[in-house]
C-alpha cells in the first residue's frame, strides 16, 4: 500500500470522501448529449466563485459610513474611488464584481431560459426548479443590497423608490419600510445594515440554496435536450445507456465554456467595464445627494423587466392604491415562475417534441420579456406605459394559460433513446 | 402496549411544556434582534428643527432646506404665481387638501401661512423622488403648451401645480406634504415645529 492511498483510506474511514467524488463526480451519470445550453449551470457556479472571492477583497478597502468627509464626499464613495483608484489593482477587482454581477444575471437567465426550452421542471425535478427560483429571488436581493454600497445617486435613489414600495403595503407598510431603512429616510443605517446582509446573511443563504439544487439534481439526474429520462434505459451494470460520468466528460467540456465565458467577460471588464452605461450607470458617478433626485432613474438593467410590470400597474383596486397593486404584480411575475412544474400539462418535455401552441407561446413570452426590459430603462409615456400594460399581460398569460394550451398542443412522439442534433 | 403509551403520554406533556418554555425564550431572545432594526434614539432625536433664512430670495426663486434629512422647499411665489393657484383648480386631484398632509394653518388655496411663501417637503408622496421644478410656462417647461408652472417628478411623472398640489390621475396620490413651521421674523422661518 503507498503513502497515498493508505492516507486516503483514513480519511475515508474518517469522512465519504471518495464515495462523494464517486457520487457527484466520476459515477454521476449526465445523459451524453448535452448541448450549448448546458453550459450555464457551470458558468453560474463560476461566477457565484468570482463574486465571493472579488467581494472578500473588496471588503478590506471599503466603509459602509454615508457621513462626509473632510472634502464633503460620503465616506462609502469616497472609498469605492479609492479603491478604483488607488488600490493597487483595486479597479480590477472591483470592475470584476460590478460586472460579475451583470454576468451572473446573463447567465442566470440563460440557464433558466434553458429549462423552459427542454423542460427541465417537469417531474421529477420540481424542487430542483424551486430551489433554482429561490437562488433567483436571493440574488436579487443580493444585487439590490449590493448597489446600494457605492453610495452613488442611483444607489440612492434607487433604494430609496425600492424600500417606498413597501410602504404601500396596507396597515403595516409604512413601518415595514421605516424598519427595512433603520431610519425615517434612507441613511447610514440602511447603508450599514445592507452592507451587512449583502455581505454576509444573504451569500450565506445563496451558498445553502445553491447545494441544495445541486443535491436536489443529482438525486433525480440531469434532464437533456431530449427530455427523456436516460435512468429507464441502463446496462448489466445499472448505468444508464445514453449516460456518461460527469468528470471526466463534462468537466472538459465546461472547461471549454468557461474559457468562452471568460474571454467575453474580460473583453468587458476591460474595453468597457460600465456596460454602456447598463452595467454601472452613469448617475451613480454622483455623490448620494438626498436632497436633489436625477432627471431620470432607472433600476439596472437586469431589474427592468419587473420594473416594467410594476409600472405598468396604474389602476387602484378595492380602494388600495395602484402602488400596492404595482408590487404585488412585480412579486407575483418571479414567484410565479415556481409554479411552472405544476402548470406545464403537456406530455413531452423538450421543445423539440412539443407543438407550435408552445412554441408561439415562448415566443412570445420573450419577446414581452425583452420590451418589458427594454421599456424599464425609459421614462414613462402613456403609450409606452400602454404597451408595458399589453406586455404585462402577456407574461402572466404565458404561465396562467399553460395548463391548457400545453394541453391541446399536438407534440410530436419523444424517441426511446437520446438523440444527436 | 396501552401502559407504554400512558408511560408515553407524561413523557410527551413534559416534552411539550419543555418545547412551549423553550419556544417563549425564542421568542425572547427575538425581540432585542428585532428591535435594533427599527431607527435607533439617535436617529429619533435627529428631528431638531430648521432654521431658514429666506431675505435674500427673491421673488419667483426658491431655496432647499435640509430638515430630517430630506429636502424641504421654500418657493417665493410672485404675483404671476399665486393668480395660477384657482384656475389650475379644476385640473388637480386633491384641490383643497383633504387627503394630503399639511397643519391646519397651510389648509387653504396656496397652502402656506403667507401666500407669498411656499414651505413644502420636496419629496414625492408616491416613491420618494424629489420633484424637479418646472417653474416656466407653456412650452418653454417641456412638458405642455397650457402648463402654468409647476413641478414635475423624474421617477413616474407626477405633475404639481405652484401649491404642490397634485393633478389628477398621476401616481401620486396626495399633494406635498407641508412640514409644521413658523415665522420667527419677518425673513426667519423655523421649519420643523410651530407654534401650536
Amino acid at each position: 500500500m503507498t503513502a497515498k492511498k493508505g492516507l486516503l483510506h483514513w480519511i475515508d474511514e474518517r469522512f465519504p470522501l471518495t464515495s462523494t467524488i464517486r457520487e457527484h463526480l466520476t459515477e454521476y451519470y449526465a445523459p451524453k448529449n448535452f448541448n450549448f445550453w448546458y453550459y450555464f449551470g457551470s458558468l453560474a457556479l463560476l461566477v457565484l466563485v468570482i463574486q465571493i472571492v472579488t467581494g472578500i477583497f473588496l471588503v478590506m478597502h471599503y466603509k459602509p459610513d454615508a457621513s462626509l468627509n473632510a472634502s464633503g464626499i460620503p465616506v462609502a464613495f469616497a472609498s469605492v474611488e479609492y479603491i478604483m483608484r488607488e488600490v493597487p489593482g483595486g479597479w480590477f477587482i472591483r470592475y470584476m464584481h460590478s460586472t460579475g454581477a451583470s454576468a451572473f444575471f446573463i447567465v442566470v437567465y440563460l440557464h433558466m431560459f434553458r429549462g423552459l426550452l427542454y423542460g427541465s421542471y417537469r417531474k421529477p425535478r420540481e424542487l430542483v426548479w424551486i430551489f433554482g427560483v429561490l437562488i433567483f429571488l436571493a440574488l436579487m436581493a443580493e444585487a439590490f443590497m449590493g448597489y446600494l454600497l457605492p453610495w452613488g445617486q442611483m444607489s440612492y435613489w434607487g433604494a430609496q423608490v425600492i424600500i417606498n414600495l413597501f410602504s404601500a403595503i396596507p396597515v403595516i407598510g409604512p413601518d415595514l419600510s421605516t424598519v427595512i431603512r433603520g431610519d425615517f429616510v434612507v441613511s447610514d443605517a440602511t447603508l450599514n445594515r445592507f452592507f451587512s446582509l449583502h455581505v454576509i446573511a444573504v451569500p450565506l443563504v445563496l451558498l445553502l440554496l445553491v447545494a441544495a439544487h445541486i443535491i436536489a439534481l443529482h438525486e433525480v439526474g440531469s434532464n437533456n435536450p431530449d427530455g427523456i429520462e436516460i435512468k429507464k434505459k441502463k446496462d448489466a451494470n445499472g448505468r444508464p445507456l445514453d449516460g456518461i460520468p460527469f468528470h471526466p466528460y463534462y468537466t472538459v467540456k465546461d472547461i471549454v465554456g468557461v474559457a468562452g465565458f471568460l474571454i467575453v467577460f474580460f473583453a468587458v471588464l476591460f474595453f468597457m467595464p460600465e456596460g454602456g452605461g447598463y452595467f454601472l450607470e452613469y448617475n451613480n458617478f454622483i455623490p448620494a445627494d438626498p436632497m436633489v433626485t436625477p432627471p431620470h432613474i432607472a433600476p439596472v438593467w437586469y431589474f427592468t423587466p419587473f420594473y416594467s410590470i410594476l409600472r405598468a400597474v396604474t389602476y387602484p383596486l378595492f380602494g388600495i392604491d395602484a402602488k400596492f397593486w404595482g408590487v404585488v404584480a412585480m412579486g407575483a411575475a418571479v414567484i410565479i415562475i415556481a409554479f411552472l412544474p405544476w402548470l406545464d400539462r403537456s406530455p413531452v418535455k423538450s421543445i423539440r417534441y412539443k407543438g407550435p401552441i408552445y412554441k408561439t407561446a415562448l415566443t412570445i413570452f420573450v419577446i414581452s420579456f425583452f420590451i418589458l426590459g427594454y421599456l424599464g430603462v425609459l421614462p414613462p409615456t402613456p403609450g409606452r406605459t400602454l404597451v408595458s400594460q399589453i406586455c404585462s399581460v402577456l407574461y402572466f398569460a404565458f404561465f396562467l394559460l399553460m395548463p391548457w394550451y400545453s394541453k391541446i398542443d399536438p407534440c410530436k412522439p419523444e424517441p426511446e433513446r437520446v438523440t444527436w442534433k | 402496549m396501552s401502559k407504554d403509551q400512558t408511560l408515553d403520554d407524561n413523557r410527551r406533556q413534559l416534552l411539550i411544556a419543555t418545547s412551549v418554555v423553550g419556544g417563549a425564550g425564542v421568542v425572547a431572545a427575538a425581540a432585542p434582534f428585532v428591535a435594533s432594526l427599527t431607527p435607533s434614539d439617535r436617529a429619533r432625536a435627529a428631528g431638531a428643527p430648521a432654521e431658514a433664512d429666506v431675505s435674500k430670495l427673491a421673488p419667483g426663486e426658491m431655496m432647499t432646506v435640509e430638515w430630517r434629512g430630506q429636502p424641504v422647499w421654500i418657493l417665493r411665489r410672485n404675483e404671476a404665481m399665486l393668480a395660477t393657484l384657482e384656475e389650475v383648480e379644476p385640473l388637480l386631484a386633491d384641490p383643497n387638501s383633504e387627503k394630503s398632509i399639511q397643519p391646519p394653518y397651510a389648509k387653504n388655496r396656496h397652502r402656506s401661512i403667507k401666500p407669498e411663501y411656499l414651505v413644502v417637503v420636496g419629496i414625492c408622496t408616491h416613491l420618494g423622488c424629489s420633484p424637479t421644478p418646472k417653474f416656466a410656462k407653456g412650452e418653454a417647461s417641456g412638458i405642455s403648451k397650457d402648463w402654468l408652472g409647476g413641478y414635475l417628478c423624474p421617477c413616474h411623472g407626477s405633475h404639481f401645480d405652484l401649491a404642490a398640489r397634485v393633478f389628477k390621475s398621476q401616481p401620486a396620490p396626495t399633494n406635498l406634504t407641508v412640514p409644521p413651521h413658523q415665522y420667527l421674523t419677518d425673513t426667519k422661518i423655523l421649519i420643523g415645529e410651530d407654534k401650536a
